[in-house]
């Protein structure tokens, strides 16, 4: 009883002291210069099926800008650290179609961890990945309105691997696949969070799929907080 | 005077000129005169099926709806629905031809309309090779019934499930059989023929396996020889209208014409085959630009990012991708694909100017109302309408129409290249000079035309005989 304890012990402080030891890193990202005008995705509109989904003209959004330059759909990410995957117990993100479009666009997921793909139109949509790095399996697979869901997951780090649906050209998604937990998608805010990071000194990455990549170098200390802004420039 | 008539293999006496209206078109002065003889209009046999007009016209029929799927097949690609369909031959699980048409959405209307229609034309590119084989092909198509007849019912007994692939081996086994009954009895057409035949119906089956192929592996880069082989292949059903035409095989007659030879009209044969082989190029380079999806590499013209030559350094490369924004093909453009559009844009200058020294050859040397030259001034008429439409593609920012518009004239450019270089071979042979003893091709001389009325000859031309020239396309 007394050894049990004991070991229970020593392993809440374990824990502990690991949580004590990690830091944490957060910023805004925001964009210079004026981005070049979202076009409206007629195709979308002119679909019979799709067509009735949207009220208003979509357009496009390759840059989600605030009225500040706050930038979203940045994926912030700690370089040199590889190989502290958590994502086959991680929880699974969901991408959803909706309105002939993907939501999220952009997403950020560990190697091994489950993306649940979602039907959320009452059209068919087929759910095509194509990765570029050897390893990562490319798909192609039909799901029906209200159908269950489908499963996707990734064993190699990527960079914006692509999902589309070939019924509907227009539909694009991309995701970050990386082989640890060190990452963040900016919001609509610009604001991004990396939480549980070691101490130590490193290369932050902001890469946002059309501004370009920006990059810092950080120190993150036990406890204390980093903060780090960003500055993509549309030239 | 009356022109005295030569036989087979013997030197032609030039005796006297009679007025070349009275065998052919009015033709302008100055042009060197040739001498012109048809003894009488001989109506090919009905012997073999290629002298049958009935053919000549399924066969054009061939290539018109050959032309028709390449549109098809061109607005699966200007439209990035390649792959809108999973799996093949399949269509969703569902044999093809059972596909609900309430289900033909978006990019599944075009890609399953494009496979409905390459089976079309499949059928009727074995009914051509099959046709040129004559009544060779009669148990051929009753074996071949039989034994779809038996695949048909041996699927319902084994697999009912899977009825509806029984009902299409059944429906085609039924027409295979009931037509060795009805097939005519005609001789088979010259082995050349036939062979020509038979790779067309090969390359067509090699298609459709290539085209599934890169759906079910993933291969974007076989959707560059699929296309490629798309332009070849209605080349060859162009150049079978052509062979199977009354025209062409007018020439069997050995009593009817007497040729000039034409130094000239060698030389325009390689122009010809030069410039068809340029397009030729020219549309593999445009097929690999389709098939980079990264949409318009350069998004201006004539101009290319307001340069003659655009900048293809990283950072230049990076600033393009940076302010692109588009709606289907998202890709990010790369410096080899601006490399790649700029080549093709000079080829197409090229192209256009050897097209055009052609056109102005063939005039020059023949007159305007020879075969050769007025399919090389319609020939030249085609490249100016591919240039413009290669502009509008870019000013339309890659309009899916005006893409796919811009495919079909190009594969008209090359079958009219094809049918010239054909022409003008088939026009070289046929001239005196030529050693050739027999015409195991069935490849005959064909009307010559051209020269100024009542005009001699020029110096420097020399009258010579030939009447069974060899074989100039070397198809045996």
């Amino acid at each position: 009883m007394i050894k049990t304890t004991a070991l229970f012990s020593a392993a809440v402080v374990l824990a502990s002291l690991q949580l004590v030891s990690a830091g944490e890193i957060t910023g805004t990202v925001t964009l210079k210069g004026t981005p070049p005008k979202e076009k409206e995705i007629t195709p979308l509109k002119e679909d019979a099926n799709c067509g009735k989904l949207h009220t208003e003209m979509p357009t496009t959004h390759f840059y989600v800008v605030g009225p500040q330059g706050e930038l979203a759909d940045v994926v912030v990410s700690v370089q040199g650290i590889s190989g502290k995957s958590t994502g086959a117990s991680a929880p699974a993100v969901t991408l959803d179609q909706k309105g002939c479009e993907y939501t999220p666009q952009i997403l950020a997921v560990q190697t091994d961890q489950k993306i649940e793909i979602k039907n959320s139109d009452p059209v068919l949509h087929n759910v095509h990945d194509l990765p570029t790095v050897a390893g990562n399996q490319e798909q192609n697979m039909a799901q029906m309105p209200g159908g269950p869901q489908l499963t996707f997951s990734f064993s190699k780090p990527e960079e914006f691997l692509k999902f589309k649906c070939d019924v509907h050209p227009w539909m694009f998604a991309w995701v970050s696949v990386f082989d640890h937990p060190c990452f963040a998608v900016s919001g609509k805010d610009g604001t991004f969070k990396i939480t549980n990071v070691p101490a130590g000194k490193y290369t932050l990455r902001a890469a946002h799929r059309k501004a370009g990549v920006a990059t810092q170098e950080i120190e993150v200390k036990d406890g204390e907080p980093a903060k780090v802004n960003f500055a993509v420039e549309a030239k | 005077m009356a022109l005295k008539h030569i036989e087979n293999e013997t030197r032609l006496q030039l005796e006297t000129v009679l007025p070349v209206h009275f065998f052919s078109r009015r033709l302008p002065l100055g042009r060197p005169s040739i001498l012109v003889n048809r003894t009488s209009s001989m109506r090919p046999e009905l012997s073999s099926p290629s002298s049958s007009p009935w053919l000549h016209w399924f066969a054009v029929l061939t290539a018109v709806a050959t032309l028709v799927l390449l549109g098809a097949g061109g607005l699966v690609t200007s439209h990035g629905v390649g792959m809108a369909v999973p799996d093949w031959p399949n269509t969703y699980g569902y044999n093809m031809f059972f596909f609900p048409v309430s289900r033909w959405v978006g990019g599944i209307f075009y890609e399953h309309s494009h496979r409905l229609l390459a089976s079309g034309v499949g059928l009727m590119t074995a009914v051509l090779a099959l046709w040129l084989y004559g009544k060779s092909s009669q148990p051929f198509l009753r074996w071949t019934g039989l034994v779809l007849l038996g695949a048909a019912a041996a699927t319902w007994l084994a697999a009912p499930r899977h009825w509806r692939d029984g009902v299409v081996l059944a429906v085609v086994g039924a027409f295979a059989f009931g037509a060795s009954w009805l097939w005519p009895g005609f001789e088979p057409s010259p082995k050349w023929l036939r062979r020509l035949g038979l790779a067309a119906f090969i390359a067509v089956v090699l298609q459709g396996v290539l085209g599934g192929l890169r759906v079910v592996l993933f291969k974007d880069q076989l959707g560059i020889f699929h296309a490629t082989l798309a332009q070849l292949f209605f080349a060859l059903t162009c150049a079978l209208a052509l062979f199977t035409s009354r025209w062409w095989q007018r020439g069997r007659n050995p009593e009817s014409e007497i040729r000039i030879s034409s130094l000239p009209l060698r030389r325009l044969r390689f122009l010809f085959a030069g410039a068809t082989l340029l397009i030729l190029c020219q549309l593999v380079l445009g097929a690999t630009m389709r098939h980079q999806h990264a949409g318009l590499a350069i998004a201006d013209f004539p101009l290319a990012y307001g340069k003659l030559w655009p900048a293809m350094d990283p950072q230049s490369v990076a600033h393009y991708n940076q302010h692109r924004v588009e709606v289907v093909d998202v890709n990010p453009i790369t410096a080899f694909q601006v490399g790649l559009q700029m080549v093709h844009r000079l080829a197409a200058l090229l192209i256009l100017g050897m097209v055009g020294c052609c056109a102005w050859s063939a005039r020059r040397h023949f007159g305007r109302a020879t075969v050769s030259s007025r399919l090389a001034a319609v020939w030249l008429g085609v490249l100016l309408l591919q240039a413009l439409l290669g502009a509008a593609t870019i000013w339309t920012n890659k309009a899916a129409d005006v893409a796919t518009a811009h495919v079909l004239i190009g594969a008209l450019a090359l079958a009219l290249g094809t049918v010239l270089s054909l022409v003008s071979c088939r026009e070289v042979a046929a001239v005196a000079g030529f050693e050739s003893v027999s015409d195991p091709s069935g490849i005959g001389p064909s009307p010559v035309r051209s020269g100024g009325e009542g005009s001699p000859l020029p110096a420097g031309w020399k009258p010579s005989a030939t009447t069974h020239p060899a074989p100039a396309t070397g198809l045996d």
